[in-house]
């Protein structure tokens, strides 16, 4: 019988990738993510799981290396934050449209300069269009499940796709919660070996990466976006299988009194359950307000964030990044993009908050939501605010 | 000589791991070193190319010139592709998984992609011991993008981004001793071939391929298109440039240096440069330093090879 254990979140993700057998992990070292990798480290090395752990000399031959050992058919782990995100974009890109099932944790971190060892979500949204899977987390169970899913997630021979399974650093990574861990019978069962169906191989020689010129360059990024908007179906499926194997439950899209609230607010990551305290505070105070928490960023859940909100009259959504020069925070555009041609949609008020490990706490939510809902009445000279700035 | 090179070829594999049908210019001596290094390398390998002239001329989508298993993904990153490669392939061995015992990873890129943006890459999988083969070839510049310098092109060479001007000789830097860094990893073999000499290469390349550990092999590739020469030279212009001492034949097994071809006496390197457009331009003056620079880095080379 398993019980819950109070373990920091990042020990606890590397024994998730020790349950889900990895065969390959590359990684360099950056804060927030080091805990991870040095658990993996200390786990390899005492022989606790039978992986290659690849010492590489930055981000950009992390991936680099995962994308190699991917293509041979290994089950291939890294992590990384910020920066080091950035310094594998490039690489990010050819491992989706190789359709290499690679998985990676991102303990998300603000982008210098200045620098900031801190939490935001700038480096997720930096790679929101790099064809990866994205999975949002807001506490260490989470995270533990999402390490194992996305595996199966990205193994599985409809997708074929990378995932990146983000939790905030330091809020969320250096925490201690009291963490359940699978049995590795039962996670043996949920996650069959990694069948990759086409590797490189002397026997069955095939060519990998190769230049594609304009008469066919659109059609294979076409079929892309097909792939990668029908993975959707197939994540709802394993997160469905997963709920009936170990009773938790994940949907892309958790609402919170959504139903009966005029005014609903919409996060991301570990700052969703501060602002689930904030939501039952107010609801307590008799006020009519409800919570949205975004779980699935890649693909994007435009049915069901255009359900979530359809009996509202006010959605403030709250960024935790920025697009300079941009409309609002990122995704505050893509809310407002999924609701434009809505016969019905709500007032839309856009946020930035907690960048660079800036806290946002109970009171800010309400302040938020209060502030939200004037906004929603008055307008607004501004195309969005960040909360708790000075000057 | 002649009549050995007349027979030599029947010792040669037949099967092509690089096929007709590719897309290099005329003369292609980077065409020619690979085709040569294909046959050496057998079919229990997995290239890794890197971005530039022989991925493009190799792999037009739906087409593809390699009958060995072949990815090219980036320009810079072609030895950590090799690296996770060799170690996926060791682990999924180990455990079971996938059979394919002695599979070696060879990376593929030219200068650029070596000695400039894939060099740090290069440098982290030779220092981690990976087994596997990475081949340079040096055409000496950027020629799949139209002929830019590197830091591998020779000192007075004339490219599109270091020309030839009224204030200007070129090329103002000397070429990258890539070899030397390569070798100062300490890894179990480094060498430089050409293809003009095809015997030596062949060798080299399956002496590297059999070695445990990180192998490094430097291969010289004429390029008539960039060094502005007949296509009908290529093989002519390789043989020169070792003759002269510009480009010296050598191996370094376990540190240890041995010249390939042991020269008593250098050419003057006016036998190589005259027969190149990009070097036309060069005052006797600056010949004569190329001159003194060869040969002092060939008396180094000698001494180290004693």
């Amino acid at each position: 019988m398993t019980t819950k254990k109070g373990m920091e979140v990042s020990v606890a993700l590397g024994e998730a990738v020790k349950l889900a057998n990895a065969d390959v992990i590359a990684a360099y070292p950056i804060t927030p993510q080091t805990h991870i990798v040095e658990h993996l480290a200390e786990i390899v090395a005492d022989g606790e799981l039978d992986a290659e752990f690849v010492l590489v000399e930055s981000e950009h031959s992390a991936m680099s290396a995962c994308l190699g050992s991917a293509a041979v058919g290994a089950r291939t782990f890294t992590a990384t934050a910020g920066p080091g995100l950035e310094y594998m974009h490039n690489v990010l890109y050819v491992v989706s449209s190789m359709q290499l099932p690679i998985v990676m944790a991102v303990t998300n971190r603000a982008l210098s300069a200045p620098l900031s060892i801190w939490s935001d979500h700038s480096d997720a949204m930096s790679v929101r269009d790099t064809g990866w899977i994205q999975i949002f987390t807001e506490n260490g169970q989470e995270v533990v499940d999402n390490i194992l899913c996305a595996f199966r997630i990205a193994e599985d021979q409809r997708v074929l796709l990378p995932v990146m399974t983000h939790l905030d650093g330091f809020f969320l990574s250096h925490m201690i919660e009291p963490i359940l861990l699978p049995e590795q019978s039962e996670v043996d069962q949920f996650l069959p070996p990694n069948q990759y169906p086409l590797p490189l191989n002397p026997n069955k020689p095939v060519t990998m990466g190769d230049f594609g010129p304009p008469i066919i360059y659109a059609e294979t990024k076409w079929a892309q976006q097909v792939n990668l908007r029908a993975a959707k179906e197939v994540i709802l499926e394993v997160w469905r299988e997963f709920g009936e194997r170990f009773g938790r439950y994940y949907i892309p899209v958790e609402c919170h009194h959504c139903e009966d609230a005029r005014v609903l607010l919409l996060t991301m990551g570990s700052m969703s359950e501060t602002a689930m305290t904030a939501i039952d505070k107010m609801r307590g105070e008799g006020k009519n307000v409800g919570l949205i928490r975004l779980r699935l960023w890649r693909p994007f859940p435009f049915d069901e964030i255009r359900k979530a909100v359809k009996n509202a009259e006010v959605l403030i959504v709250l960024d935790r990044a920025l697009s300079f020069g941009g409309p609002a925070g990122p995704v505050c555009s893509e809310i407002k993009a999924a609701l434009y041609q809505q016969d019905k949609r709500p007032k839309i008020v856009s946020f930035v908050g907690g960048l660079g490990g800036r806290d946002m706490s109970v009171g800010g939510f309400e302040e938020i939501v209060s502030r939200g809902t004037e906004i929603s009445k008055t307008g607004s000279s501004q195309e969005f605010e960040i909360f708790g700035v000075r000057g | 000589m002649e009549k050995q090179n007349t027979y030599i070829s029947r010792l040669v594999a037949k099967k092509e791991g690089f096929a007709p049908g590719h897309r290099a210019c005329l003369g292609c001596g980077e065409a020619l070193a690979v085709r040569l290094a294909c046959k050496a390398l057998g079919d229990n390998v997995i290239i890794v190319n890197a971005t530039g002239c022989m991925e493009i001329v190799s792999s037009q989508l739906p087409y593809t010139s390699w009958t060995v298993p072949w990815i090219h993904t980036l320009f810079e990153n072609t030895a950590a592709v090799a690296s996770g490669i060799e170690v996926g392939l060791k682990v999924m061995n180990r455990k079971g998984r996938r059979l394919l015992p002695n599979v070696k990873a060879v990376g593929m890129a030219g200068d650029g992609g070596t000695s400039d943006i894939g060099l740090q890459a290069l440098s982290g999988a030779l220092e981690r011991g990976h087994n596997f083969l990475y081949l340079c070839f040096d055409n000496e510049a950027y020629m799949n993008t139209g002929i830019q310098r590197s830091s591998s092109t020779p000192y007075g060479a004339s490219t599109t981004t270091s020309p030839a001007g009224k204030v200007s000789i070129g090329q103002v830097t000397w070429k990258k001793n890539m070899p030397a860094i390569a070798a100062a990893h300490d890894i179990p073999y480094v060498a430089t071939a050409c293809p003009s000499y095809f015997k030596d290469l062949i060798t080299k390349v399956e002496k590297a391929v059999a070695i445990k550990g990180p192998a490094y092999i430097h291969i010289l590739s004429v390029c008539p298109t960039g060094w502005r020469c007949a296509v009908d030279l290529t093989v002519r212009i390789g043989r020169l440039a070792v003759e002269t001492g510009m480009f010296p034949l050598y191996e370094v097994e376990n540190g240890k240096y041995k010249l390939s071809l042991d020269l008593p006496q250098l050419r003057p390197v006016t036998d190589y440069l005259k027969l190149q457009g990009r070097f036309r331009h060069l005052p006797e003056d600056v010949i004569n330093k190329i001159q003194q620079r060869v040969n002092v880095e060939y008396a180094k080379l000698k001494e180290k090879a004693a």
